[in-house]
């Protein structure tokens, strides 16, 4: 794109100055600063802020002395923020339609899992800042998850691997071009019989029709894929169910009873934006409130879909077969009377009723981890109510060539075993960290003579293999990809490679026809290939417009039932606990390690950050004698594993999850050392769930980090939460205006003061019924308005800086707990607390509402967070935010400050976009339109449970929901008269269950 | 006056008149000639009278006053991050430090003000002491609110100057009204300190023996010729500045108080804070007094100075502080519970039955019973005991700032944000470095001023003498 001065010098200067070594691995990674590469930075912050620790003991008669200097020199001048000395060079040549200070949006897609969805980059004179969802786009609607938000850390994460590398050193493309053709020259007498590649799941047209090519070239050679976060299950199931591998659609706005056995659609599907949406536009407020949809769960570890649930049964995960079994008796789709399992006869049997009386609007859909004879059985129970054709569509795969994952993986290394590798090109992925633990990956791959790995950092798998290219991120290179639903997209670069990084399709095209072309090319031949016509730059210019290319999606196919089991699987019943796995909520499955803004962000439910931990149940817990922090053996398979705990109330009495992804021993310095390794005891033949698991107590501890200690409201006087039924919401419309017990205006001795709040009048409305505690809120908040990221040891000081966060509390008894969840930024009070007690007017009011706070003026006496009754205030302890970074640098959002230390900031309400709205309005001569922007948390909420706007503008959606019944103030009995409020949530429990 | 004499020194210290006034304040044989000796001599003849205690005391305080300097280096080095403060509780360490040290700062001002409006005699041999401490303490009390700043540097913001950009303080703010309060009850204390301290300078520099020490107190003495001019105006100043100054006994820890009262913050939000606040700074100030002035007294030989019956009315002025003190923990918590505030109900029931329990508990057997031996004349009058009576009210009015400002602020109104907080290296060798410079500053005093009122004493002399 946008070529750029300051960015190609940096990139010169860190060609000329390669990246330094990481110094000291055994060191969490606290700050940014501490990536600044500043020696003495590094050094000084090492060992300071652990409560506990004994700072004396580091102490030797040089620190000492220099700290007595430093003193001597400081007292007389007080430590300062240095501020950076930088130079403004002018372009000699202004790039067309780019006006300085004016960002530019492009469309592009992030894939995750194979998957695409839409995206829009903002990009300020060439530097891309933020991401957000292309609301043309069906996997995404304008929303995201929070792993595209973060996504634009990864590209300017200065740990990214820089440079090819032979054997570890340091090489060129070139060298590895020609090293890769000799290798090749030899596959070509044996028709590429020892040539393999693996990738993980592949959407992309031009990817496939490379590899493709490639294998017409040498039809021997064999083209692999896995992933750890794999499909195969679903695979499985529909070839059982219907003999062929076909893709199964939910439709979850037409649907009225949704089932979801052990499937957490809201968050971990594919298709999880898009679906949270459809979800939820059944279940968020409306003018008149007249229905909604009603969730069942049965799951073993507490996700978001379960603590979305209307009705949720904690079960093992294995025994959920067998509730499947039972549920599918009671409808009369299987004969087989089915015994045992009496237990939770009652609640199967009401969820049979209410999916029955629901024909053709219910869903039954399974998670990825059951085995494939539960999907089939899903597949039958949706047959037998009508489901499928309405609520559940099928089509082909958007995936290329659908495979086992597992069963591709296990052939080759097969092959790696008996030494027929010649040379294995492994695009992306990490296979040595991700393998299944029995396939003994690394060890095998060390068989095979020629090895490539292409990833985005110097990763496990990098570190054994004979060359590494270091892999374009996707913000830098040409590709394309497809949706859940098949519409393809042309990802599109925002900026020219920040390092000597390449596409998976130029080393494939580079294997094909050397020296190779550029993506660019590749990408846009094999598009002009694929059009008929002779209209191809419009139809790729639109293309590229609009993100997607149009009627791309999938047609629907009709399938029929073939076979389907009747009858669960015998269970080897064998003693001890359930073991199940999990890709984990902010890091996936591994590959989020180096992003500080996932570490850093607490992960749903249990608020966890920069750590995994086994998740066991309070029962469990009590019997083994456990708490939150001790670190415990799993024993499976005769592998082990030590893990530290955590106690989570939800989780299934006998099971325990394990969320993979973490323990990572290559990586940056953002993830080294964090959590534990949960791979080592995922195997082939138990991929999600694994039996008779034993639990021994080790006596270490770990220190595990949250940012919410309490989630339990001790009275429901407090007024923080207000919850009910529907159908109470329908007998009695005011339920919630009744019981709030709200200041009288008379109780002042003082005459009250009115501002008129002529002009704007800025407000939020927060409907806790729509909200899903998905997170992608606070990260998207993190990447609009540069907040910095702290560290661990940082977070466990109780200084998490994020602007918005989701509290979760529990109600309820600890096994299956209820949950709700309600993001809270600042509330822009009138009466505002924390604008009284500032002693030098840092924090004021402003014309339209907002609750402003002056960086410039701030002194940082912390006043206003210890008045303030929300605790929404965020202080600058130590120098968080990362000046001296130089690749951070054109990260940052130019139109928000970055904060030194010393000074409290908090929700702006995105002032920034406010103002940019207002000057386009002016300039305009009109008022700015209702809708007309976004505040960050609004425009990525994938529910649609934030909505911001102007108060005075009736026709605003914001204006309408602060008149709906549900309305109320958090806390609004402190007469602090918030601008941001919250809708009470409904939930619509079958009132034969709720005795 | 006239009419009561003070009694003379051949009688038993049994006769109290209704407000105190002694009976016997100087020991019998005490002649105007031996109390200039004896509290001059310190000053001036260092080698005779300084004990080997005192370079004991010195090497600690010096000590722990270069810990504070590492420590403030340490801290405007990187931030006040260092400090276990965090958010919810972003006020730790050094606001409890700096509301204890101004209490401390009380007693100094109480006595030399309010009992020489009073005519109480007895404060003669300990106001210059007292007033000094005074001044110590509000000097360690005035570097925590800035040192506590997220940055030092800009104090100045809080003040009242003409700005370039027309900015003001935001004077709803009681951290502002802090800045006065405490600002201007250090330049009164300091100036009436001073002017109390010119007739002792004057005979100093007479009776210099050396021309540097001349030099020194003869600057400082301000020209002082002990004539009747200069008495009739010192003395006029001087009650004049006790008149100025009695109100901010009273005012200083009221507006101190604000600062917790008049945030919404239950635990902080309660009016009985203020008057609660002056009741237990006056209370340490005592206390401290006692901790500093016993060992002197018995290190520099002051007995026939400092008698018993100060010791005995310092002893009742403490247990009536240390009973108005435990008056208010019970009002506190009364009135939690009858306002039926939520909020407030569960603030003081996480103060007494939350993480920090062990210490509220500890807090009432320290500042509620402890005093309580105060009832008895024996331990009143025995050095050794109220010592230690003294000891553990300061540290128990310490621990009733930190269960005030650090347990209200764990448990707030959102119970999502609840969390603990615990102190760091650097809190603990910021408070200790602090009393490091308290220390040093007395020890100073000791050295180089005449640390009992060498002039009023002499009065009383005259007096006692007819």
């Amino acid at each position: 794109m946008t070529d750029d001065l300051r960015l190609q010098k940096d990139l010169e200067r860190r060609k000329s100055n390669p990246q330094p070594a990481i110094r000291n691995p055994q060191s969490f990674w606290r700050s940014l600063e501490e990536l600044s590469g500043s020696e003495k930075f590094q050094k000084s912050l090492h060992r300071e802020f652990p409560p506990n620790a004994s700072e004396f003991g580091n102490f030797n008669r040089r620190n000492f002395l220099k700290i007595l200097g430093a003193t001597v020199a400081l007292a007389g001048l007080p430590a300062c923020t240095k501020q950076p000395l930088q130079k403004l060079v002018p372009y000699v040549h202004q790039p067309e339609e780019l006006v300085p200070g004016k960002p530019m949006h492009f469309a592009t897609a992030m894939t995750l899992g194979g998957f695409a969805t839409g995206l829009i980059a903002e990009s300020h004179e060439g530097h891309p800042t933020k991401l957000e969802g292309n609301p043309g786009h069906p996997a995404s609607l304008g929303a995201t998850n929070v792993f595209h938000q973060a996504a634009i850390l990864d590209l300017y994460d200065p740990d990214r691997s820089q440079a090819v590398l032979e054997n570890g050193d340091p090489a060129t493309w070139e060298e590895f071009v020609g090293a890769i053709h000799d290798a090749w020259q030899s596959q070509q007498s044996k028709n590429g019989g020892g040539l393999r590649i693996l990738t993980e799941t592949v959407t992309s047209p031009t990817l496939h029709f490379q590899i493709q090519q490639l294998l017409k070239k040498f039809p021997q050679a064999k083209w692999h894929q896995y992933e750890p976060v794999n499909r195969d299950n679903i695979r499985e199931g529909a070839k059982l169910a219907f003999g062929e591998s076909v893709e199964s659609h939910y439709h979850f706005d037409k649907a009225k009873i949704i089932l979801s056995l052990d499937s957490d659609f809201l968050y971990s599907h594919p298709n999880a934006v898009r679906y949270a949406n459809d979800f939820s536009e059944k279940r968020r407020a409306k003018f008149p409130q007249t229905e909604m949809n009603r969730l069942y769960a049965i799951e073993s570890t507490p996700t978001l879909t379960g603590a979305n649930a209307d009705h949720r049964l904690p079960v093992s995960s294995a025994e959920i077969e067998n509730l499947a079994f039972a549920l599918a008796e009671k409808l009369g789709a299987i004969s087989k009377p089915e015994s045992g399992n009496s237990k939770h006869q009652n609640w199967i049997s009401v969820v049979a009723d209410d999916l029955s009386q629901h024909r053709g609007a219910g869903i039954v859909i399974v998670g990825e981890n059951q085995p494939a004879r539960v999907h089939a059985l899903a597949h039958l129970l949706n047959h037998s109510l009508g489901n499928s054709g309405r609520t559940v569509t099928f089509t082909e795969s958007a995936q290329a060539n659908w495979a086992n994952q597992t069963e591709s993986l296990r052939e080759l290394v097969n092959d790696l075993r008996q030494n027929s590798v010649d040379v294995l090109v492994m695009l992306g992925g990490n296979p040595v960290f991700t393998a299944p633990a029995d396939f003994q990956f690394a060890k095998n791959l060390r068989k095979a003579k020629f090895t490539v790995h292409q990833a985005l950092h110097v990763n496990e798998t990098s570190k054994i293999c004979d060359w590494h290219i270091p892999e374009n991120h996707f913000l830098e290179s040409w590709s394309d990809a497809r949706a859940f639903d098949g519409t393809t997209s042309i990802v599109q670069p925002l900026i020219l490679p920040l390092y000597a990084g390449k596409s998976a399709h130029e080393i494939l095209d580079a294997m094909l026809s050397p020296p190779g072309r550029d993506d660019y090319e590749i990408v846009r031949e094999f598009w002009k290939s694929q059009n008929s016509g002779d209209g191809f730059e419009g139809s790729w210019h639109r293309a590229l417009h609009d993100g997607l290319i149009e009627s791309t999606s999938l047609p629907e196919k009709k399938v029929s039932l073939k076979q389907f089991p009747t009858d669960p699987e015998k269970q080897n019943s064998k003693s001890g606990i359930e073991i199940t796995f999990r890709s984990d909520p902010t890091i996936y499955d591994g590959r989020f390690m180096n992003n500080g803004w996932l570490q850093e962000l607490p992960k749903p439910i249990n608020k966890l950050t920069w750590d995994n931990a086994a998740l066991v149940s309070p029962s469990l817990a009590k019997r083994e004698n456990l708490s939150n922090g001790d670190v415990v053996e799993i024993e499976s398979e005769n592998r082990k594993l030590e893990i530290a705990i955590w106690v989570t109330p939800g989780q299934a009495e006998n099971s325990v999850a394990l969320p993979f992804g973490y323990g990572r021993k290559s990586i940056g310095r953002v993830g080294v050392r964090a959590g534990f390794n949960v791979y080592e005891l995922r195997t082939s033949s138990s991929p999600w769930i694994g039996n008779g698991a034993k639990l021994k107590k080790t006596g270490k501890t770990y220190q595990l980090v949250t940012t919410q200690i309490h989630h339990v409201i001790d009275s429901d006087e407090r007024q923080i939460i207000r919850e009910g039924t529907f159908d109470h919401f329908q007998k009695e419309p005011d339920f919630v205006a009744k019981d709030s017990a709200s200041p009288v205006e008379s109780d002042t001795l003082f005459e009250p003061k009115e501002f008129p709040y002529n002009g704007y009048k800025w407000g939020m409305v927060i409907d806790l019924s729509a909200c899903i505690g998905c997170n992608a809120c606070t990260i998207a908040c993190q990447a609009e308005n540069n907040i910095p990221v702290i560290g661990k040891e940082q977070v466990a000081a109780g200084r998490i800086m994020h602007w918005i966060r989701v509290d979760n509390y529990f109600r309820g008894p600890p096994e299956n707990p209820q949950t709700t969840f309600q993001p809270v930024p600042c509330m822009h009070c009138e009466n505002a607390p924390c604008e009284v007690v500032c002693p030098v007017g840092a924090t004021m009011h402003d014309s339209e509402g907002l609750n402003v706070q002056v960086y410039n003026r701030c002194i940082g006496t912390r006043y206003c967070s210890n008045n303030c009754p929300y605790k929404v205030r965020r202080f600058n302890f130590l120098q968080y935010a990362q000046y001296d970074v130089a690749s951070y640098r054109p990260m940052w959002n130019p139109d928000v400050t970055v904060r030194w230390r010393g000074v409290m900031e908090k929700c702006t309400y995105c002032l920034q976009r406010i103002s940019e709205a207002r000057i386009t309005a002016e300039n305009q001569n009109r008022r700015i339109r209702a809708g007309e922007f976004q505040t960050a948390c609004q425009q990525v909420c994938p529910t649609s449970a934030i909505v911001f706007g102007d108060l005075n503008a009736t026709d605003s959606r914001v204006a309408k929901l602060k008149t709906h019944e549900l309305n109320y103030l958090m806390l609004g009995q402190l007469n602090t008269r918030p601008r941001t409020s919250y809708l009470a949530k409904l939930r619509n429990p079958n009132p034969k269950l709720s005795s | 006056m006239e009419n009561i004499k003070p009694n003379l020194a051949n009688e038993p210290a049994k006769e109290i008149s209704p407000l105190g006034y002694p009976t016997e304040l100087l020991a019998p044989q005490a002649t105007m000639e031996s109390v200039t000796e004896t509290i001059g001599s310190i000053v001036l003849k260092p080698k005779q009278r300084q004990p080997v205690h005192w370079f004991i005391v010195a090497g600690i305080a010096f000590t722990l006053l270069m810990l504070f300097f590492v420590s403030i280096g340490w801290l405007l080095h990187f931030g006040v991050g260092i400090w276990g403060i965090e958010i919810p509780v972003a006020w730790g360490f050094a606001i409890v430090n700096f509301v204890w040290w101004v209490g401390i700062g009380h007693a100094g001002t109480f006595i030399s003000a309010i009992l020489l409006l009073l005519h109480q005699k007895w404060r003669t041999a300990i106001n210059r002491f007292t007033e000094t401490m005074t001044l110590c303490a509000i000097s360690c009390a005035g570097l925590f609110p800035l040192l506590h700043l997220g940055r030092p540097w800009v104090f100045y913001w809080m003040a009242p100057y003409p700005d370039t950009m027309d900015l003001w303080p935001q004077f709803r703010s009681p951290l502002v009204w802090d800045m006065f309060a405490v600002g201007t009850y250090f330049l009164v204390s300091l100036i009436f300190w001073y002017s109390g301290l010119i007739p002792d300078l004057a005979t100093l520099r007479d009776r210099a023996p050396t021309r540097g020490k001349k030099l020194f107190y003869g600057f400082l003495a301000l020209g002082w010729r002990n004539s009747a001019v200069h008495w009739q105006r010192h003395q006029s100043a001087y009650l004049l500045l006790a008149g100025i100054a009695t109100p901010l006994v009273l005012s200083v820890h009221s507006v101190v108080g604000l600062d917790f009262a008049v945030a919404m913050v239950p635990g902080w939000h309660e009016t009985i804070i203020p008057p609660y606040f002056v009741a237990g700074a006056i209370y340490s100030g005592f206390a401290m007094m006692l901790n500093i002035m016993l060992p002197i007294r018995a290190l520099y030989g002051l007995h026939n100075v400092i008698t018993p019956r100060y010791l005995n009315n310092i002893g009742n002025v403490m247990l009536v502080l240390g009973n108005m003190v435990a008056y208010s923990y019970i009002m506190e918590m009364f009135m939690a519970w009858y306002s039926g505030d939520i909020f407030e109900q569960t603030a003081m029931a996480k103060r007494a039955f939350g993480p920090y329990g062990g210490l509220f508990w500890a807090l009432i057997v320290i500042n509620i019973l402890v005093p309580q031996f105060l009832w008895f004349k024996k331990v009143r009058t025995n050095p050794k005991l109220l010592f230690w009576v003294a000891l553990s009210a300061n540290v128990g009015m310490w621990v009733d700032h930190f269960l005030i400002i650090v347990t209200s602020l764990t448990r707030g109104f959102t119970p999502s944000m609840w969390r603990n907080y615990t102190p760091t290296f650097w809190d603990i060798a910021t408070m200790f470095g602090s009393v490091g410079l308290f220390l040093m500053l007395i020890v100073l005093f000791v050295r180089f001023l005449p640390l009992i009122s060498i002039s009023e004493t002499r009065e009383l002399v005259a007096e006692k003498n007819g």
